[in-house]
């Protein structure tokens, strides 16, 4: 009979009305600035660089080798190099950046300087709440507003955390075990010219020079 | 107590004007009467714009708007601060005229389109001795003054020289014509019945009680059917879902008003919601009994309350209707004019003959819901049957 089916929608969506009074459920927006999604593994922003420890002055792993800076596609990596040296974390003495500036009105979040970086110290963030007033300024963020520190990183991608961590650690026993060698080397070496030393010493008041090598047979 | 707290604005008024030298007296009270429609009309609507939207967006499982409240507070009020900041905005956006427009006629529209369904509430009873104009040929005139509406829909469609705004016209006035009839025809039964075009004494021939249950003209065959038409034409006279056609935004942009901005536009919006209130209120009172409560035991609540109360619960079931039904076709909306709901009216107004002239007991109510039964079940079918199309063919695409 006519009008069965507009009573049957009728139905329906008198019970999706009530419905999404009853069940929470049904309703399936997220009320955004209270409630968040929780993001996904993968989920990449914009760069900052990784410190280790406490300080952040002291832990910056950047050596300001400037390959980002030369790789970025839309050049907004600017970074300045440091007159004097400081230790990294295998304590050998490196250059740093006076200034470490990445402009992220420009940059388009390709993490390719995550990619080229041999230092694991420039890692993707997270963060996307970065609306500011401040067209320029704000959207300039210099060294301390990028250096977030190692625990930060672990927290929010544990795995690529985990894997850069290895990744230094190896290189850091790698140093280690090549600075033990060097100095194993060096103690054997000074032992040997040392013995050497003492046993010149030894055979030099008795008379006999050391033997040089016989001259060559004439022929 | 109930009784003054019922009468409580009428008592107001006539304290008001009472000041006032004996001259002056009726004009003062013109104004306060219009000043009270001016309010509480647009207030309503401004709610409804936001219950809407909300409703809406229930049916579709959404939250609907819920952020703006109390200006510089923290208060939300669930969203029912929303048409505060939607009035200012459409009252500080440009107003722009088409340069090919009839400016004039451009800058009527809106205003026509708005005084007449103003009008039409002068007459509406709101509540016990609420009725603004007692006036005698109270229901002619309001059929009379909701006509005006329809030129004011094809001034702007014309003016704006603009191929939708025109194709908009000329579908609102194909159908507000078409479904004017069965609207008028419908409420025929009523007069027929009372014997009166007194809206004031409609209200009150509803207004007796048996078994505790009012005699609302709905609660009879005559009534239901009659109800239903007139809902059914009232929504399209409304312009609304299924009938939205002449402001099909997904195929005319806007329709007839296209051409319009700012506060313009905000006109029109007001206009086609206040004359969707005055249509209800005059189905409310035709059929649901104005003012009147349902059951006697309820007669205490004031009469305004239930006239409000039952308006805002017919405009819940017109959101209801928008967020069910799809539009309708241009020739499925005339065939559904013209091949059911006009015959239905015309055999709603025998059979309302019928009950007029039958005794007053159950073989009435037998014979009259028979025919009424009988008349839908056959021009349903006929109406379904020529829906078939059958199977469709394409000549090019396969």
């Amino acid at each position: 009979m006519l009008g069965e089916q507009i009573i049957k929608g009728m139905a329906v969506t008198a019970k999706n009305f009530f419905g999404s009074y009853v069940s929470k459920e049904r309703l399936t927006t997220v009320q955004y600035p209270e409630e968040h999604l929780a993001q996904k593994e993968n989920t990449r922003q914009f760069p900052f660089l990784v410190y280790d420890g406490d300080d952040w002055e002291k832990g910056l792993r950047c050596v300001a080798c400037q390959i980002c800076e030369k790789e970025c596609p839309p050049k907004c990596i600017y970074i300045v190099k440091s007159k004097d040296k400081k230790p990294d974390y295998k304590g050998q003495l490196q250059v740093y950046p006076a200034t470490f500036d990445i402009d992220i009105s420009v940059c388009m979040s390709c993490q390719i300087c995550v990619e080229v970086c041999p230092f694991e110290s420039i890692k993707m963030d997270t963060k996307f709440e970065l609306s500011t007033a401040d067209r320029f300024g704000g959207l300039l963020l210099t060294k301390d507003k990028l250096a977030k520190s190692n625990s930060y990183y672990q927290k929010m991608h544990p795995q690529d955390a985990a894997d850069s961590d290895a990744v230094i650690a190896a290189e850091k026993a790698k140093a280690e075990a090549k600075a033990k060698a060097a100095a194993e080397a060096k103690v054997k070496a000074e032992a040997e010219a040392k013995a050497k030393a003492t046993a010149a010493a030894a055979t030099a008041p008795v008379g006999a020079p050391v033997p040089t090598s016989p001259p060559p047979a004439a022929k | 107590m109930f009784d003054t707290l019922d009468q409580i604005f009428v008592a107001a008024l006539h304290w008001l004007v009472g000041f006032l030298p004996e001259g002056l007296r009726p004009f003062v009270s013109a104004l306060i009467c219009i000043a009270f429609v001016m309010s509480v009309f647009p207030g309503i609507f401004a709610i409804t714009t936001v219950l809407e939207r909300k409703i809406l967006g229930r049916i579709q499982n959404r939250y609907g708007p819920n952020r703006v409240g109390i200006p510089f507070t923290k208060i939300r009020l669930c969203g029912f601060g929303q048409f505060i900041p939607d009035g200012i905005k459409s009252l500080t956006k440009e107003d722009i005229v088409p340069r090919a427009a009839d400016k004039v006629v451009h800058f009527l529209a809106p205003v026509v389109m708005l005084i007449p369904v103003l009008l039409s509430y002068a007459v509406l009873p709101f509540g016990k001795n609420m009725t603004i104009t007692d006036y005698d040929a109270g229901l002619l005139f309001f059929f009379a003054v909701g006509g005006a509406v329809e030129v004011s829909v094809f001034m702007a469609g014309w003016s704006s020289r603009n191929k939708y705004s025109l194709l908009g016209a000329m579908r609102a006035i194909a159908q507000m014509v078409s479904y004017e009839i069965p609207l008028i025809l419908s409420a025929v039964t009523v007069v027929m019945v009372v014997g009166s075009l007194n809206l004031s004494e409609i209200v009150q021939h509803q207004n007796n009680y048996t078994f505790g249950i009012a005699h609302w003209h709905v609660f009879t065959p005559w009534g239901l059917v009659g109800f239903i038409l007139f809902f059914i034409a009232s929504l399209a006279e409304s312009n609304r879902t299924p009938f939205d056609l002449p402001e099909a935004e997904s195929e005319i942009i806007a329709g007839y008003f296209t051409e319009y901005s700012g506060f313009k536009f905000a006109l029109f919006f007001l206009g086609e919601y206040l004359g969707m209130f005055a249509i209800i209120g005059l189905g409310i009172t035709l059929f649901l009994g104005g003012w009147t409560s349902p059951v006697s035991f309820l007669t205490w609540i004031p009469s305004y309350v239930w006239f409000l109360s039952k308006l805002m619960a017919i405009v819940f079931v017109f959101i209801w209707i928008r967020g069910t039904l799809p539009r309708l076709r241009m020739d499925q909306l005339m065939n559904f004019a013209w091949k059911f709901m006009l015959p239905l009216a015309l055999i709603n107004i025998l059979v309302a003959g019928i009950w007029h002239y039958m005794d007053a007991d159950w073989p009435r109510w037998l014979v009259c819901a028979a025919i009424i039964f009988g008349a839908y079940a056959i021009l349903g079918r006929g109406l379904m049957q020529n829906q078939n199309f059958g199977k469709r063919i394409y000549r090019y695409a396969e």
